[in-house]
């Protein structure tokens, strides 16, 4: 190699003998860099506008046509479930949280983007990684947030019948708080199945099959294997946020936990694909 | 430095890459030259990890790219200008990537200002020409740098402005020492700007040499040749295993504009028409004239234009190449598919 006189920074030394510090400072740029691209595109805005409508502006319609029936026929109220009501736009919300999971990475196989980041970044487990855990901090935040908001509001329109309750009524912290951890874990498995897939559509439709896929089977099922659905996506994960999940319905923990298998599943694939396919789309 | 080893790459069943072995070195720019389906896309993301070789190795500065932390200071590269998110501007697609690597956000200000986009930062990038979209790559690739650039058809899409822009850019790149490799499938623009070429083609090594010798090596030069005898010297010239062909007025590809080694314009009607000599040299054409008698009158090497030499080089290899499928019982027709490929980048030079 013969003499260069530019300017360049001096090489990165062997990887062998840098430090954990330093290892884990140059993760964090990553993250930082991938917080960037997160909050440059519209669709990350788009989508957190829609899931937001979704999960607050459901659960005041939802609260509001409560409030309405009780106002009118007073025994009506045991059927309220002033919880469930209010967090019933979750539903409704995932699709747009998962949405945006998917277009995290899909979008960078479908513009190209995925080439320059590779380029800048060629550990692509890092880039994985650092992805994932940007944009779970940023759909967790998500979350609570608009979770948190749709039970006030929620509650806060049915005390006008006083049928509202506080955080404080037992599962109500739990749901709130459970409703923005689905979200997330909804967001986390559309990144998933994106990382796997990389096409936007192709891996839309594998999420949204598996969301949906419960109610598809319900009717395919014998009575006897009903049980079976409590396992599925949608089943399992949405007791996190109904208050009292009667069975057979798994409890509210143990059903997270077992969506959670599925999300970790998705990631497993995506890293093994990602590994060993090459990174441009052909 | 990058240094490419036996390398390989199938897709399928069709080999991309085949055994591919070269080095490019620092402080010249290297074209990097193929037709169309060559392996020239395929061995540069190999180079950068992009995609994974069946068999072989690249590296960039001495290790496999995917071995460098903090990569944009290792290499820079250009390799599909629209590889950026169409929603986002300009600036923040080189913030993010600077960000990755600990660059400062005041050196995406520094390259957005030497590939002229500073008045466009903010612009989204799918309002870009495809111009403007390669500058943008270019900034992309400088924003580390780097020792190694390595670019895909950087020209694409440029206007001639800008491609004498890119030719200064990348001259100039290579005299600060760095290693340049730029494939492109004009070979007038490669004339002006390569040091070095390495040519492949079907994805195997065909010449790893100076733009200069590559011009002026074996076959590629013949010698036009005005004598008091031409069908006596002909015939003399044939026996010494010398090939003759009648030169026409505009022989030697000079219309394909290499500008390299550009033959003076042949004189007018005034003499008998000329010959075209190959495999043998003007010297040696001189004497065997003058020895049985003849006068010549001229006696002038013409050397191919860069364009001339690589069609040829190309074409002879995909013969070969067709020859060889054709004992493997594999079919026929490729080699023609392949010469229309080399006609529609003579039509487009």
């Amino acid at each position: 190699m013969t003499t260069t006189q530019f300017t360049a920074p001096t090489p990165a030394p062997a990887a062998a003998r840098r430090s954990a510090g330093a290892a884990l400072s140059d993760f964090g740029a990553v993250m930082l860099a991938e917080w960037t691209k997160l909050r440059t595109v519209r669709s990350t805005y788009w989508t957190a506008v829609f899931a937001a409508l979704a999960v607050i502006g459901i659960a005041a319609g939802s609260c509001a046509q409560w409030a309405d029936t009780i106002s009118q026929h007073r025994d009506r109220l045991s059927d309220l479930d002033p919880i469930t009501a209010s967090l019933t736009g979750t539903y409704l919300g995932q699709l747009a949280v998962g949405t945006l999971g998917v277009l995290v990475i899909s979008a960078e196989y479908g513009s190209g983007m995925i080439s320059a980041t590779l380029t800048a970044v060629p550990q692509r487990r890092t880039v994985l990684a650092a992805k994932a855990l940007t944009f779970t901090a940023a759909s967790l935040v998500f979350g609570q947030l608009v979770g948190f908001a749709a039970f006030g509001l929620g509650q806060a329109i049915l005390s006008t019948q006083h049928a509202g309750v506080s955080l404080s009524h037992p599962g109500a912290l739990r749901a709130t708080i459970g409703a923005g951890l689905y979200l997330a874990a909804v967001g986390l498995l559309g990144f998933g199945i994106g990382a796997a897939v990389r096409h936007t559509a192709g891996a839309l439709a594998t999420l949204f099959g598996l969301i949906f896929l419960p109610s598809a089977l319900a009717d395919l099922l014998p009575p006897s294997m009903h049980y079976v659905i409590e396992y599925m996506p949608a089943n399992s994960g949405s007791q996190v946020f109904t208050a009292n999940p009667h069975p057979p319905a798994l409890a509210p923990w143990t059903g997270f936990a077992v969506f959670c298998l599925y999300v970790v599943a998705s990631l497993i694939a995506a890293v093994i694909l990602t590994e060993r396919r090459d990174a441009v789309l052909g | 430095m990058i240094e490419v080893r036996e390398l390989s790459k199938r897709y399928g069943g069709k080999t991309a890459v085949d055994a591919l072995t070269f080095t490019v070195k620092p402080g010249a720019v290297t074209g990097f030259l193929g037709p169309n389906g060559a392996g020239k896309s395929t061995t540069m993301r190999m180079m950068l990890g992009l995609s994974r070789p069946d068999s072989g190795t690249a590296t960039v500065n001495g290790r496999p790219f995917t071995g460098h932390r903090r990569a944009l200071h290792e290499a820079g590269a250009l390799l599909d200008a629209h590889a950026a998110h169409r929603g986002r501007s300009s600036y923040n697609h080189l913030l993010c990537l600077a960000q990755s690597n600990r660059i400062p956000r005041r050196r995406v200000d520094q390259v957005l200002e030497i590939v002229g986009l500073s008045g466009v930062a903010g612009r989204r990038v799918g309002a870009f020409s495809l111009g403007m979209a390669q500058r943008l790559g270019i900034a992309a690739a400088l924003l580390g740098d780097p020792p190694v650039l390595i670019c895909d058809e950087p020209i694409n899409g440029l206007d001639p402005e800008g491609i004498l822009w890119m030719r200064t850019l990348l001259r100039g790149l290579a005299a600060e020492g760095r290693t340049v490799l730029v494939s492109s499938h004009l070979m007038s623009e490669m004339a002006l700007t390569a040091d070095h070429l390495v040519v492949i083609g079907r994805g195997r090594l065909l010449a790893d040499t100076g733009v200069r010798e590559f011009v002026e090596g074996g076959s590629r030069s013949s010698v036009l040749v005005r004598s008091s005898d031409q069908a006596r010297l002909a015939a003399l010239l044939e026996r010494a295993g010398a090939v003759v062909r009648p030169a026409g007025p505009t022989s030697g590809g000079r219309t394909a504009g290499g500008g390299v080694g550009e033959p003076a314009p042949p004189r007018g009607g005034l003499v008998a028409p000329g010959i075209a000599v190959t495999g043998i040299t003007a010297a040696e054409i001189g004497e065997l004239a003058v020895r049985h008698g003849i006068v010549p009158h001229e006696l002038a090497t013409q050397h191919a234009s860069l364009e001339a030499a690589y069609m040829e080089l190309t074409r002879d290899a995909v013969d070969y190449r067709a020859e060889n499928a054709d004992a493997a019982g594999t079919g026929t027709g490729t080699g023609g598919s392949e010469s229309a490929t080399d006609e529609t980048k003579r039509v487009r030079a």
